[in-house]
């Protein structure tokens, strides 16, 4: 069992594109075990701050730091999936197993982790259909069960049913709760205020890029204490 | 008017009987080549990726160059490579001049900046796709190539037979390096310019139309596996 990498600390993160601060100091400490939803109206920062974590982009300024890891390190303990997804032009078992190549799983082991979570995610009869055929619901599925098949310690959600409709985003949000049950921290971006109180046990609500409220999720939704969160979950528009 | 309709009944008859020196020079033109693909393809797809991804001091001059070479005139070529192998050039002592091995240099440096270029705009276009995937899953660089390259086949094989095209089409550098020698480097672009400048038409003219049937073949080819590729929704 590798040691954990949580508790995730972030420390007075800015990045900053010319004059335009986009995200601007934001200090949290994240644990490892409730479902953390960063919520906020578009153009708030909040993908900004799931790649910053997850180390797609580096930070201008502030640091993100991993606990007992050297900066950068962490990224085999984490998977990430986009809102709009990536599939690899093969087929849905060699999607999956091709993630689980680049970890080092050797050939026996990876056949069954692929078999084992293209069942959970209920793409079985996909196998060995071209990815790229597949709908939005079922690609954002597999773009799961990649993530999935690697074991990570945290799954990065960024927006992931976004472009779905009401019966894919159900199937992608159980299969979100199934992740988290089998030992994933879940981290993910919404500006859906009804997937928010679904799937949230921690709100983090960032708005212009600053982290305005951190709550845990029924707290923030019965008495929100910004005029920015309360103005959101009203949905009044003041920006 | 009579000339042409007899030039062309001979040519058609070349080829019905599979007249040995036709076929020779048919053999001769797809073996140069097809090599001189097989040598640019292995160089240019991994130097195109290389380019695409990596960020290294030169990588600009180096896309420049590649972009630049893709309109190199063969003639030049051809000169280059001459006064490389010829006998008071640098790789004399290995006694290339006008052979076929010195029309595969010729051909693998014309269409390797070709293949280079094009596949590095392949790759481009797929990282952007797939590149925040591809970190994410730390994937290194050196195995993005071959992924992308993977996934990029199909625009991948189109872009080998664009440089299939240009080397079968070419005169100018096999003329210098090759010679044109009868049984020795002559191919179907070097026979008919010879053949016409000394009015033997109907040769001529059989290799022209082979030389256009096997690039209506080629396009053909190209425009095949990219319908196919898009069906599969997988370009």
């Amino acid at each position: 069992m590798t040691p954990s990498i949580f508790p995730l600390r972030i420390e007075n993160l800015v990045y900053e594109v010319g004059e335009r601060a986009l995200l601007r100091g934001i200090t949290a400490e994240i644990g490892a075990t409730q479902r953390t939803v960063i919520l906020g109206p578009n153009g708030a920062g909040k993908s900004l701050l799931l790649r910053l974590c997850h180390g797609l982009l580096a930070p201008t300024g502030g640091r993100v730091v991993w606990q007992g890891r050297k900066e950068g390190a962490a990224i085999r303990d984490q998977a990430m999936v986009f809102q709009r997804p990536v599939t690899l032009r093969r087929s849905v078992a060699a999607n999956v197993a091709y993630a689980l190549a680049i970890r080092g799983v050797s050939r026996g082991p990876r056949r069954l982790r692929v078999d084992e979570v293209l069942a959970r995610t209920g793409l079985t009869a996909k196998a060995r259909v071209s990815a790229r055929v597949l709908s939005g619901g079922e690609q954002q599925r597999l773009a799961l069960a990649r993530a999935w098949a690697s074991r990570p310690q945290v799954l990065f959600l960024d927006e992931p049913t976004a472009n779905l409709d009401p019966a894919a985003t159900r199937a992608v949000e159980e299969v979100i709760l199934e992740i988290q049950a089998s030992g994933t921290k879940i981290v993910m971006t919404t500006h859906d205020l009804g997937q928010a109180r679904r799937l949230g046990e921690e709100i983090l609500f960032l708005c212009d890029g600053r982290l305005v409220e951190r709550k845990p999720a029924d707290r923030f939704f019965a008495g929100p204490e910004s005029p920015e969160a309360a103005a959101f979950i009203e949905g009044r528009l003041t920006w | 008017m009579d000339d042409f309709s007899t030039a062309f009944s001979l040519a058609f008859d070349m080829i019905g009987r599979l007249d040995p020196d036709l076929v020779e020079i048919v053999v001769l033109s797809l073996k140069v080549s097809l090599t001189a693909l097989l040598v640019a393809a292995l160089i240019a797809l991994p130097l195109g990726a290389a380019v695409a991804l990596f960020r290294f001091p030169g990588v600009g001059v180096l896309t420049v160059l590649l972009n630049a070479m893709m309109g190199l005139p063969p003639v030049v070529v051809g000169l280059v490579v001459y006064l490389l192998i010829s006998r008071a050039g640098p790789l004399g002592v290995l006694g290339l001049l006008f052979t076929p091995t010195a029309m595969i240099i010729a051909q693998t440096l014309l269409i390797a900046p070709i293949i280079a270029a094009l596949t590095r705009q392949v790759i481009l276009d797929l990282w952007e796709e797939y590149g925040e995937l591809l970190v994410s899953l730390g994937v290194h660089r050196a195995r993005a190539i071959a992924t992308l390259l993977w996934d990029g086949r199909f625009r991948v094989l189109t872009v080998v037979l664009a440089g299939f095209g240009r080397a079968m089409a070419e005169v100018g550098a096999v003329m210098i390096v090759g010679g044109n020698i009868n049984h020795v480097t002559r191919v179907m672009t070097t026979t008919i310019a010879l053949e016409t400048s000394k009015g033997n038409l109907s040769l001529a003219l059989g290799l022209g139309i082979i030389l256009l049937t096997l690039s209506l073949l080629i396009n053909g080819a190209i425009y095949v596996v990219g319908e196919w590729a898009a069906r599969r929704n997988a370009a």
